[in-house]
Parts: C-alpha cells; sequence; structure tokens
C-alpha cells in the first residue's frame, strides 16, 4: 500500500455572500475536486499550481484539519480527519507563512516543549536536535525568542519542530517563501539529507520552481482544483510542447540560417536563435548548422519551466477533459 | 472538555499542564508586569463587592436577602466563574487563532485542539477574581446565620463544582459559536459574564420570565441561587418545585454536554483560512 492514497478527493465550500440589502446568495466554490493521487515512501513530490487552485487546501485534507467533502483519503493507512491526533505523530507540517512554535519563547523551550507533547524519549530528542542544530546552522539562534528570528531563521526552525518526532512524511505549504537566495539553498540541502538519510517523504507545495527542479524528481500541477499533470520534471517540458533554442554566432552577419528541423526565432547582427522542439536532440541541428556555416560560437538554452506550466495553467482553464489527458495513465 | 475517552484526555490534561506551565513560567520572566495585572484585577474585583457593601449602609434588605446573604449568592457565583475563567476562558480566543492560522497549528499536534486553546496564554492573575469570591464567599459563611449540617456542607461543595462546570460549559458554547463566525465572543460575554453579574442579586428583584429563563434557558440560576436557597434555608420565592434546589448537577451536565457536542461538530465543520 502506498504511503499516501487519494482518491477522487473533493472539497467544496459554501460561501455567502451578500447580494442587496436582505438577501443572501450560497455560492459553492469547488477548491479541490476529482483528485487522486498515490505517494510512495521515500518520494519527494512537488506540488504546484497557481493561487487558489487548492494546494493547501489538499495539504490540510491530508493533515487531516479539514474534512474532505468526499473521495477517500489514506495517510501511512490512516484516515486522517477521523483519526487526526492519531496521524499527527507520523507527520510534521510547516506551514510556511506562519509558525507553529510559540512566539515567546526561545526555540531552545520551544523544541522541549513538543518534545514533552510528542512524548519524544530524552536521548531520541538529544540526537535529533543535535543533528538539525548543526545542519541547520540554529546553534547561536536557540535562547532567541521565535519572535525575534528573521524569516529565514524562524523557517528553520519550524523545520527542526516539524522534524523532532520523526514523522515519516513532512509536509512543507510554500517552505521557501520570501527567503534569500542562501537561505533558500541551504534550506534544500537540509531537505535533501532529510529524505536521504531519515527516509522522509516529502510532500512540498511551491512558488518556487527553483524548489522542484533541485529537490522533486515528481511533479504534481493543480489547477482549479484538480490535477493536470503527473509525472517527472522532464515529462513536463514535453507536456508544455515547449522548445530549445540553439543560439548561434557566426564569424560574419548572414541572412537567416536554413536548417532541417529547427526555424530562425530571431537575428540580431551575426547572432541567430533557431529553436527546436524540446525532445529532439540538439546534435543533428548542431551539425547542420556548422556544415553549412562559419560558426564563432554556439549554446544551447533549455526550455523555461515557468513558460511551460503557465502553458499548462492556461490549457486547464480551457476546459477539464482535454487537461485530464495529460495525466499518464488518466485518473486511476 | 469531556471531548474524547479514556488516555486521550489523560493526554490532554498533561497537555494542558505543560502548556499553562509554561505560559506561567513566560508571564513570570515578565514579573512586575504580573504583579501589577494581578493588583489590578484584585483592586477591580474588589471594588465591585464595595459598591455591595456601600449599598447596604443604606438598606438592610434586598429582595428580602440581608447582606450575608447576598455575600454568600456573590461569593458562589464570583469563585465559580473565576475557576471556570481561569481554566478555559482563554477559549474565547478561538476567534483569533482561527483568523491568525494557529488554530491550524494545534490541529497538527498530538493532544486535543480544546486543551491547547484553553492552555495558551494561561494567565495565573485571573486569580484575582478567583481570590475575591473566595474571601467574600468564606466571610459570608461566617456572618449569614448558616444551620450547618452534613447536606449543607455537601451542597456547598456540589455548588462550587456544577457553578464551576455550568460557566465553563457557557464558555465553551459560545467558543464554539465562532467556529461559525469568528466575532461571536462578545455573545458568549453575555452569557458567561452577563450571567455572573444578574446572579450576584437575589433573583427576588427580577420578574418570574427573568428567572424562569435563567433556570431553564441560560441555566445560570443553578450556579448558586438554587443551591443557595437550600443552604440558607429559603423558601422558594417563586413557588417553582423544590427539587430545583438539589438540580444544579443536572443542568451542569446539560450544559456540558452541548458544549461538548458544539465543539466537536465546530471543529469538524472547520473550514481554517486561505492558503
Amino acid at each position: 500500500m502506498a504511503l499516501i492514497e487519494v482518491q477522487d478527493l473533493a472539497r467544496t465550500f459554501t460561501v455567502r455572500r451578500k447580494a442587496g440589502r436582505l438577501r443572501r446568495t450560497t455560492d459553492l466554490v469547488h477548491a479541490v475536486r476529482d483528485l487522486s493521487f498515490t505517494v510512495e515512501r521515500g518520494e519527494m513530490v512537488g506540488y504546484i499550481g497557481p493561487n487558489g487552485a487548492g494546494k493547501s487546501t489538499t495539504i490540510k485534507m491530508l493533515t487531516g484539519i479539514l474534512v474532505p467533502t468526499s473521495g477517500r483519503l489514506s495517510v501511512a493507512g490512516i484516515d486522517p480527519s477521523r483519526h487526526r491526533v492519531e496521524l499527527t505523530r507520523r507527520i510534521g507540517v510547516v506551514f510556511g507563512q506562519r509558525t507553529t512554535l510559540w512566539w515567546d519563547l526561545p526555540l531552545r523551550d520551544s523544541f522541549d516543549l513538543l518534545r514533552r507533547i510528542y512524548r519524544v524519549d530524552t536521548d531520541r530528542h538529544r540526537r535529533n536536535l543535535a543533528e538539525f542544530t548543526e545542519l541547520l546552522g540554529l546553534g547561536d539562534l536557540m535562547d532567541t525568542p521565535v519572535r525575534q528570528l528573521s524569516l529565514g531563521q524562524r523557517m528553520r526552525g519550524d523545520i527542526a519542530a516539524a522534524l523532532l518526532h520523526d514523522p515519516e512524511i513532512l509536509y512543507l505549504d510554500e517552505p521557501t517563501i520570501g527567503l534569500d537566495v542562501v537561505s533558500k539553498g541551504r534550506l534544500r540541502e537540509f531537505l535533501r539529507t532529510v529524505n536521504a538519510e531519515r527516509d522522509v517523504t516529502l510532500l512540498l507545495t511551491t512558488h518556487d520552481l527553483q524548489d522542484i527542479e533541485q529537490l522533486c524528481s515528481r511533479v504534481m500541477v493543480i489547477d482549479h482544483g484538480s490535477l493536470v499533470y503527473d509525472g517527472t520534471l522532464g515529462g513536463l517540458h514535453d507536456e508544455g510542447s515547449s522548445s530549445r533554442t540553439l543560439v548561434v554566432d557566426l564569424v560574419d552577419e548572414a541572412p537567416p540560417i536554413d536548417v532541417p528541423g529547427a526555424q530562425v526565432a530571431k537575428v540580431e547582427g551575426p547572432r541567430q536563435w533557431l529553436t527546436f522542439p524540446a525532445g529532439a536532440s540538439a546534435a543533428p541541428v548542431v551539425a547542420a548548422v556548422a556544415a553549412s556555416y562559419d560558426v564563432a560560437d554556439l549554446s544551447i538554452q533549455e526550455p523555461d519551466i515557468e513558460d511551460v506550466i503557465r502553458q499548462i495553467y492556461s490549457r486547464g482553464f480551457s476546459g477539464m477533459s482535454q487537461s485530464k489527458g495529460l495525466l499518464p495513465g488518466g485518473p486511476t | 472538555m469531556a471531548d474524547r475517552s479514556g488516555t486521550r484526555s489523560g493526554d490532554d490534561l498533561r497537555a494542558f499542564t505543560i502548556l499553562a506551565a509554561m505560559w506561567i513560567r513566560v508571564s513570570w520572566t515578565y514579573r512586575t508586569s504580573f504583579l501589577v495585572m494581578t493588583a489590578a484585577s484584585l483592586v477591580i474585583t474588589g471594588i465591585d463587592f464595595v459598591a455591595i457593601l456601600v449599598m447596604f449602609s443604606n438598606v438592610d434588605q434586598l429582595g428580602g436577602f440581608g447582606l450575608g446573604q447576598i455575600a454568600f449568592l456573590y461569593g458562589a457565583t464570583a469563585l465559580c466563574l473565576g475557576i471556570g475563567d481561569l481554566v478555559v476562558g482563554n477559549v474565547e480566543r478561538l476567534g483569533r487563532h482561527v483568523r491568525l492560522g494557529t488554530f491550524d497549528a494545534m490541529m497538527v499536534r498530538p493532544v486535543g485542539v480544546f486543551a491547547q486553546v484553553c492552555a495558551n496564554e494561561f494567565a495565573l492573575r485571573r486569580l484575582g477574581r478567583i481570590a475575591q469570591g473566595t474571601a467574600v464567599l468564606l466571610w459570608s459563611l461566617t456572618v449569614a446565620d448558616i444551620a450547618w449540617d452534613p447536606a449543607r456542607v455537601a451542597m456547598l461543595g456540589s455548588m462550587v463544582a456544577c457553578g464551576t462546570a455550568i460557566f465553563v460549559g457557557l464558555f465553551v458554547l459560545g467558543a464554539a459559536f465562532q467556529f461559525v463566525s469568528s466575532d461571536a465572543s462578545e455573545v458568549a460575554n453575555a452569557f458567561t459574564y452577563g450571567g455572573n453579574t444578574m446572579t450576584q442579586y437575589p433573583l427576588t428583584i427580577y420578574p418570574t420570565e427573568v428567572v424562569k429563563a435563567l433556570t431553564f434557558l441560560v441555566p445560570v440560576a443553578f450556579v448558586n441561587w438554587y443551591p443557595a436557597l437550600f443552604i440558607l434555608d429559603f423558601p422558594d420565592p417563586f413557588g417553582l418545585p423544590g427539587w430545583l434546589r438539589f438540580a444544579a448537577p443536572v443542568a451542569a451536565v446539560v450544559v456540558c454536554s452541548l458544549a461538548a457536542l458544539a465543539w466537536r461538530a465546530g471543529v469538524r465543520r472547520y473550514r481554517s483560512t486561505g492558503s
């Protein structure tokens, strides 16, 4: 059995709105609908989608915070909304935009409080804490109240706090939001280590596609409450019908290059941009160019993942049936 | 709250103690502020009773009750509200936890959210009200001319336990409303603090309809009024059935059960906030 099993999951919110002086209308908002996926132990899965797509709603159902409207849900063999308290010991949760630590307490006290609440035995706690303190560079911050920590420091504290009870699954909701480049890099490194050495399964939502590129072998894209893509990052490029670009610097200015399998997108003096499908190999194109022209330099630009995802989102708007076709194997 | 059975509620109680102890420690690091607040709380609640003393320098009786008897009513309800407020009063901040998202954080910890909400920002300065209520109640016992017997001693203990439970239930019921509308804390206050204010005086000063409402609708009359009729040996001035003076445990169980149900329903239909 997979560690996380989600089948036909849906969550609807009723929103009451004022419509006139006394009248009120009730709208149904489908935050999540027909969501099905499984996650195996040890995976690192990126969960992305535009604002309001249903990412956080999904995470909240997976943690038992929200009760699903319909569908089946099993995390580590537990139904989250029915046995939420039992599940809390097996999962760790990090909400990027708010802390789960106690605002007025130094990190050390927060961690100690968590140890007692989770009933982690003292030895194990000490070992874990020592490891996380070193890997996350928390040593100098242990006696600082949480409210005085910077965003990056607080995030590191939150992640350590979420892992102290040795959870099997770690959910991260926008873990790198608002962090500088160095902090992001350090955080990703830490998450990789936790996944590799502790066999913690990671599910993270993010807007930063570098998080995905550097961490996740698998991406799930959600839009308008349903999955529009589930597969490898590489596969996402193919789905997006994206193209790679060959930048050619010729020795002299020349008319647009004419080689099979590529089109000229732009000419600027001796520099020309040729595009060819992302799925195709660059070698024949390069060979053809080199054979017929005097080439000073060559470089290849990989497709921009953000463009790819934007394409997928815009397709999601155009209709459910079409976007579902993107799923390898379709809905299960 | 009697949220669930067996070891789970033991866990919750343990977590409550751990968290409350932590908040006491935090407040103790701001020692001066803590002491000033506690003193202020004592003075404010103290002045409250002084008003009654002043009133009795002009009259001998209010609604057929003398100063000692009114002090009994006053002390009993103040003590019960004080204990309830100390233990579960913070539950009225539920709406804020929902808005700030701290409620989500509580939901992913391995103890009941109710215990966590109550323990959060646990404020020992609320002992001020308890101290004042206890003092007034004890003093009233010496001046109210009570014919003590074992039944009356037992009733005194039962009164404090049931009265506290009734206020606890009302606090939680009011808080559960905040799952529906997060600004409903004032409504709850009307019943708890409002109920306390009304029952500080003998109910004989109110019309019968009000007394019936305080008996059957928002049963704060069971906090002190009916037990007091027994302990002070008064016939019911409204001619309501005599068994009502023994019915406080029933009222407490009903209010607390409703509160537990409402709370659980609230947690289940909780919708969290965006993102």
